[in-house]
C-alpha cells in the first residue's frame, strides 16, 4: 500500500517524484519501459524555451516561464548539463515583422525577461550561418538547451535516494476505486495506492479514461530529428527558430550541450502511441527545411536520425490537477513542448496538489542534492592522473567517439537506478552516442555490463524487453 | 615526459610495418600506441584468408599476416603500449596517452606517424528511416562478435551494402548457422572484390541485388522485418517496388571512414574526397614530420597495399629523424597531382621530382565503373603513361608507377595529372 | 566443346576465366594473368576446393576464441560438415598457430589449424 503511485518515469514523472520525496510519503513509480526516460522525455529538442510561444494566462505559458527561471538552480542541485545559449526566432519576410512583433509582446506578457527583436546585422553577428534571407529576429537570452536523459536521470535518482521507489518493466493494465483508494493492476501483480499521479505521456488519456467520465485526447504527433557529428560544432551557437509563416512552422536548428547540433522536428499526427519510427518523407522534411533559417548545413555530418511523439492534447494545454470525478486521482497529462522547460514547475505543482491533498508533513532526511555521474574530461591531466591511480578503470577509454571510460560506465550501473542496458548507459555516460554509433564500443560495453550485473553477456539487451544482442553462440543451430 | 623519436598511432597493420621499417631505416627509438588490448587492429577480426599473396606470397588470414608483423615488431625490439589511448597531440609534437598502469602521461616526439585506420559508416549516417532496434550492427561489429567472442547477433540476416566485409560476414554468418537472405546494393556494381562475390555469396546460393536499397526497417524492440526497394538512377526508392524480408538482423557494409580526429586537432591538412590527409610524397602531412599511412589516410582495398605504404611513411621518418634538414632542404618544388575524368584522388596528393625514389607508386581510385579504358598520365600536356584496362572499378584501388627520370625531362613541370580515358 | 566462365578466386585481381571441357576433360584455359588462375580453373569445373576459416572457444586464455582453418583446402562439399565437426570445439590456453585443434576433419584427411596465438591467462 503506497501514497503515491506515479505512472510513468518521464520527466515529468521523475520531477513529480522528486518533489513529493520532500514529504513524508511513501511513493512508487511505476514505469513499462526498463529505465527511466523511456518515452517523450529522451527523444526530444532538449531546449529550455524562454516561454513566449505558449498562449498568455495558459497554464503552459505559466509553468514554462517558471520551468525556465528554476532551470540553473536544478542543474546545480541535481548536477546535470544546462546552458542558456540564448534562442532565436528569424524572420524570412521583411512583410512577416508584424507577426514578429506579436511574439515579442506575447512574450512580454507571459514575463520572459530580456526578450529583443534584432536587426540582419545584429543577427549575422551573432550567428555567422544565418540564412540570407533573415531580416530580423526574436532574441530571447533566458532561452536554453539541456540534456534531456541527464535531467530526468537527475530527477528520478535524487528521488530515489529520498525514498522512492522505481517499479520497471511494470505496466499498470487497469485502474479502479477499492472503497478509499485505487487498486492499479499490472503485469507484475497489484497495487494499492490513496494517490495516483497519472504521468504517462502518450498513454495519459488511457489511464484518465479508465477512472473519469470527462474523456481526455491525447494524439501522438511525431516529430523526425537528425543529429550532427560534434565535428561541426559551433556550426549555430543559439536556437535557431523560424517565425511560422503561411509555409508552416518550420524546423529548428540548435547545439545540444554535449555539442552536437540538433535538427527537426516534423509535426505528423498519428494513431500508434509505439510508433516511433522515422520515415524518408520525415527525414526528407528535416533536411529540406533546416535550410529555411541556415545556410551550408553540413548535413554530411549526420550520425543518427531518430523520431519522437509528443503527447498532445486536443485543447493544446498541460492537464493538470485531480480529476473531479475522481478524487485522488491527479493528471499530469498533455505535457508536450514546453514540457521538459516545464519540468521543475510541473514536478513542484504536483508535489503541492498531493501536498494539500494529503497534508503530509516534511521529510526531515529529505536531501535535495545529487552528484552525477563523474566526467573525468572537465578534470585537469593531474587531477585525471590522480583518479586513474585511485581507479585505473577511469584510465580505460570504452567509447572512443566520446571518450567515455570505464570508470564511467561502471559508475553508470552502479549507481541507484542504473543503466542495465546499452541504451541505459548511453543516456547516462554517452558512450555509444558518437559519430560510430556504438560500433566499436558495444561488445565492449557488453561485457562490462554483463560482469558488473553479474549475467551471461547474452542476458545484455539494447534497451529491454527482447531487444537483445547477443542471440546465441556460435555453430549452436547447425 | 617520455622521449621517443617516433611516435606511431595505431598498432594495426599499418603502424606495424611503419613501425619495423623506421627500425630497419636507421630510426632508433620508436614507440607504439594502440588502444586495443592486443597488436594487429582490425585484421584480428578477420579471420577468413586471403591476405599476404602480395607480401609473403602466400594466402594467409587476418591473424596469420598480423602476427607475421608482430613477430617482426618483436624482432626488432620495438616498444609499445597496449590498452592506451591517445588523447592529444599537440603542435609541437606532444603526445598525450592514457592508460589504466600509467594513468595520463605525455610523450614528446620528433616525428609522429598516424595510422588510426578507419571506421564504418552507420546507420544513422546513412539516414536509413524506421525503427531504431536492437539487431542492425556494422558488418565490422558483428565480425568482431561472431569472430572474437564466439557469439551469434542474429539468425536471419539482410546486409546492406556490398563491401568486402558486408560479403565476408555474409559467408562467417551462414558457415556459422544463420541464414543470409539477401544482400542489398544501392549502387549499379558492388563495392566489393569480385572473387568475394563468388565465394561469399554465389558458394551459398546468397542473391546479390544490385540498385536496392532499405527502406524501412521495423520491429521496437528487435529487428522483424526490412523492406527493400530498387533505386533510380538519381539513388532514391522507385515506389512499388518493395520487397519485405522478415528477418531479426541488419547488417550494414556501405563504406569507411577514415577516423581522423586526432589529426584534425593537430592541424593537418584533409581531403574531401579520401577524408584523410593531404600527404607528398613521403607521406608527409602539411604539418612537419607528420606522416600518415594505411586506412587513415585513405581507405585501401588490400592489407598488402597497406604494409607497403607504411613501410614507405615508415622509411620517410626515419629519414627526417636521421637527416632533418636534408630531408626538408631537399630542393625542387612539390608538383600536384591532379585526379580528374573518372579519378576520384590520389595519393600522394603532390611528388617532388628531385626527392622521390626512382620510381613511386601513385594510388588512386575511381569514381564509377570504366570497362575497355585507359589510364593516362599527363606531365603538363603531354600523355605519359596510356595503359589499357578491360575494367576498373569505384571498390578496388588502381595505381601508377612514375618514375624519377621522365619528371626530370619537364624542367618546367607544374601540373601532373590522372585520368581514365575511354576507349 | 563445352564451355564454361568462372571468376578466379586466386587473388584479388578476379580474372574472368574461361575453361573449355571436353568429355568432362579440361581442354583449355583462357582469360587467366598467372599460372594459380590455370589451376584454379581446372579444379574448379572438375573437384571445387575450398580453405574453411572459423573460430573456437579457448578456456583460460587471455583472448574468448582463436581462429581456425583448414590447412589446405577441401572439397566445397564438405564445408557445412567441416563446420559440424567443429561444433562444440573447445582448446585450453595456450594454443599457437599452427597447432592442430581437430584433426582429419571431416574424414577429409585434413587438419583444422590455429591462425593465432591466444596465451594463458596470467
Amino acid at each position: 500500500m503506497y501514497d503515491v503511485v506515479i505512472i510513468g518515469a518521464g520527466v515529468s514523472g521523475a520531477a513529480s517524484a522528486r518533489e513529493l520525496s520532500r514529504y513524508q510519503l511513501n511513493v512508487c513509480v511505476v514505469e513499462k519501459e526498463e529505465d527511466v526516460c523511456c518515452g517523450t522525455s529522451k527523444a526530444n529538442s532538449a531546449i529550455v524555451h524562454a516561454g513566449f510561444d505558449a498562449d498568455s494566462g495558459s497554464l503552459m505559458a505559466k509553468l514554462n516561464v517558471e520551468g525556465n527561471e528554476m532551470m540553473d538552480e536544478m542543474s546545480r542541485e541535481l548536477d546535470f548539463h544546462f546552458k542558456r545559449n540564448g534562442s532565436l526566432v528569424v524572420c524570412l519576410q521583411e512583410d512577416e515583422m508584424p507577426n514578429l512583433q506579436a511574439l515579442y509582446e506575447r512574450g512580454v506578457k507571459n514575463g520572459v525577461k530580456g526578450l529583443r527583436i534584432i536587426g540582419r546585422e545584429e543577427l549575422a553577428a551573432m550567428e555567422p550561418n544565418i540564412s540570407d534571407k533573415a531580416v530580423a529576429a526574436l532574441y530571447a537570452p533566458t532561452g536554453g538547451i539541456v540534456c534531456p536523459f541527464g535531467m530526468n536521470i537527475a530527477y528520478a535518482e535524487n528521488a530515489a535516494e529520498n525514498g522512492v521507489e522505481f517499479r520497471f518493466d511494470t505496466e499498470v493494465l487497469h485502474i479502479e476505486r477499492k472503497g478509499s483508494h485505487w487498486l492499479l493492476q499490472t503485469n507484475r501483480g497489484e497495487i494499492e495506492t490513496t494517490y495516483v499521479v497519472n504521468a504517462a505521456g502518450v498513454y495519459a488519456d488511457k489511464f484518465h479514461n479508465m477512472v473519469s467520465s470527462k474523456k481526455l485526447h491525447i494524439t501522438p504527433r511525431r516529430g523526425d530529428y537528425c543529429l550532427l557529428d560534434r565535428s561541426v560544432e559551433g556550426f549555430v551557437t543559439h536556437t535557431i527558430f523560424q517565425l511560422p509563416n503561411k509555409f508552416g512552422k518550420g524546423v529548428l536548428v540548435t547545439p545540444t550541450v554535449h555539442g552536437n547540433t540538433l535538427v527537426g522536428p516534423t509535426a505528423i499526427d498519428i494513431e500508434n502511441k509505439e510508433g516511433t519510427n522515422t520515415t524518408q518523407a520525415g527525414i526528407d522534411e528535416v533536411i529540406g527545411k533546416a535550410g529555411n533559417t541556415v545556410k551550408n548545413l553540413p548535413i554530411r555530418q549526420v550520425i543518427t536520425s531518430f523520431a519522437g511523439l509528443r503527447a498532445h492534447e486536443d485543447g493544446h494545454e498541460f492537464c493538470i490537477g485531480e480529476l473531479e470525478d475522481a478524487k485522488g486521482f491527479v493528471d499530469c497529462a498533455g505535457i508536450e513542448s514546453p514540457g521538459l522547460s516545464s519540468a521543475p514547475a510541473i514536478g513542484k505543482m504536483v508535489a503541492d496538489i498531493i501536498k494539500g491533498l494529503s497534508n503530509a508533513p516534511e521529510n526531515p532526511n529529505f536531501k535535495g542534492t545529487r552528484k552525477g555521474i563523474l566526467d573525468p574530461k572537465v578534470l585537469t591531466n593531474e587531477e585525471r592522473a590522480a583518479l586513474i591511480k585511485e581507479n585505473p578503470a577511469y584510465g580505460n577509454i570504452i567509447c572512443r567517439c566520446e571518450m567515455v571510460t570505464e570508470g564511467e560506465i561502471i559508475d553508470s550501473i552502479k549507481r541507484p537506478l542504473g543503466a542495465k542496458s546499452l541504451d541505459g548507459v548511453k543516456r547516462r555516460t554517452r558512450a555509444g552516442m558518437g559519430r560510430c554509433q556504438a560500433g566499436f564500443c558495444s561488445p565492449r560495453t557488453i561485457e562490462i555490463l554483463a560482469r558488473e550485473r553479474g549475467v551471461d553477456p547474452s542476458e545484455i539487451t539494447k534497451s529491454g524487453g527482447a531487444s537483445k544482442i547477443i542471440v546465441g553462440v556460435n555453430k549452436d543451430r547447425i | 615526459m617520455l622521449n621517443y623519436d617516433i611516435v606511431v598511432i595505431g598498432g594495426g597493420p599499418a603502424g606495424l610495418a611503419a613501425a619495423v621499417s623506421a627500425k630497419r631505416n636507421g630510426a632508433e627509438s620508436i614507440l607504439v600506441l594502440e588502444r586495443d588490448k592486443e597488436l594487429g587492429g582490425i585484421l584480428n577480426q578477420c579471420i577468413h584468408n586471403g591476405f599476404g599473396l602480395h607480401t609473403f606470397q602466400e594466402e594467409l588470414t587476418g591473424p596469420e599476416y598480423a602476427g607475421r608483423f608482430i613477430g617482426q615488431l618483436q624482432e626488432e625490439q620495438i616498444a609499445y603500449k597496449l590498452n592506451t589511448m591517445v588523447m592529444d597531440i599537440g603542435a609541437n609534437k606532444v603526445v598525450t596517452a592514457m592508460n589504466r598502469e600509467e594513468g595520463m602521461f605525455e610523450i614528446q616526439a620528433k616525428a609522429i606517424i598516424l595510422a588510426m585506420g578507419c571506421r564504418e559508416r552507420s546507420r544513422g549516417a546513412l539516414n536509413i528511416p524506421g525503427y531504431r532496434p536492437a539487431g542492425i550492427y556494422s558488418a565490422g561489429t558483428a565480425q568482431r562478435l561472431v569472430n572474437m567472442e564466439g557469439y551469434m547477433p542474429g539468425r536471419e540476416v539482410v546486409i546492406l551494402g556490398s563491401g568486402d566485409i558486408g560479403l565476408i560476414m555474409a559467408r562467417r554468418m551462414t558457415l556459422e548457422g544463420a541464414k543470409v537472405k539477401v544482400v542489398a546494393e544501392l549502387l549499379p556494381y558492388s563495392g566489393g572484390l569480385k572473387r568475394n562475390i563468388v565465394q561469399c555469396l554465389d558458394d551459398f546460393g546468397i542473391p546479390l541485388k544490385l540498385s536496392h536499397t532499405v527502406v524501412d526497417i521495423d520491429g521496437k524492440e528487435r529487428v522483424e522485418g526490412i523492406t527493400i526497394a530498387q533505386v533510380g538512377p538519381d539513388r532514391r526508392p522507385i515506389p512499388g517496388t518493395e520487397e519485405h524480408y522478415a528477418c531479426d538482423t541488419l547488417l550494414l557494409s556501405c563504406g569507411l571512414i577514415p577516423e581522423n580526429e586526432l589529426s584534425r586537432s593537430l592541424g593537418v591538412e584533409m581531403s574531401p574526397v579520401t577524408s584523410g590527409p593531404l600527404v607528398n610524397e613521403c607521406l608527409e602531412t602539411n604539418v612537419e614530420g607528420v606522416f600518415a599511412c594505411g586506412n587513415v589516410l585513405h581507405v585501401h582495398d588490400l592489407v598488402d597495399f597497406v604494409s607497403e605504404e607504411a613501410a614507405s611513411a615508415g622509411r620517410h621518418a626515419a629519414e627526417y629523424i636521421l637527416n632533418g634538414a636534408r630531408h626538408l632542404a631537399s630542393g625542387g618544388r612539390d608538383i600536384p597531382i591532379q585526379a580528374v575524368e573518372g579519378a576520384r584522388y590520389t595519393v600522394p596528393r603532390t611528388i617532388n621530382p628531385e626527392r622521390m625514389d626512382e620510381k613511386h607508386t601513385v594510388r588512386f581510385r575511381v569514381g564509377d565503373v570504366y570497362k575497355n579504358c585507359y589510364v593516362s598520365v599527363y606531365l603538363n600536356n603531354e600523355r605519359i603513361i596510356h595503359r589499357k584496362r578491360p575494367v576498373v572499378a569505384p571498390g578496388e584501388m588502381e595505381e601508377v608507377v612514375l618514375k624519377k627520370e621522365q619528371l626530370a625531362g619537364f624542367p618546367d613541370l607544374s601540373q601532373i595529372t590522372v585520368k581514365i580515358e575511354e576507349a | 566443346m563445352e564451355a564454361r566462365e568462372l571468376i578466379c578466386i586466386g587473388c584479388p585481381l578476379g580474372c574472368q576465366l574461361k575453361v573449355g571441357l571436353e568429355d568432362g576433360q579440361v581442354a583449355s584455359v583462357s582469360g587467366n594473368t598467372c599460372k594459380r588462375g590455370d589451376a584454379y580453373a581446372r579444379k574448379e569445373v572438375t573437384n571445387p576446393t575450398r580453405i574453411v576459416t572459423s573460430s573456437v572457444i579457448v578456456e583460460g586464455g587471455s583472448l574468448a576464441a582463436v581462429s581456425v582453418k583448414t590447412r589446405e583446402d577441401i572439397p566445397k562439399g564438405k564445408i557445412f560438415e567441416i563446420m559440424k565437426a567443429l561444433k562444440g570445439v573447445k582448446v585450453q590456453a595456450p594454443v599457437h598457430i599452427g597447432d592442430v585443434i581437430l584433426g582429419d576433419a571431416a574424414g577429409t584427411g585434413v587438419d583444422i589449424v590455429a591462425t593465432k596465438n591466444v596465451e594463458a591467462m596470467p
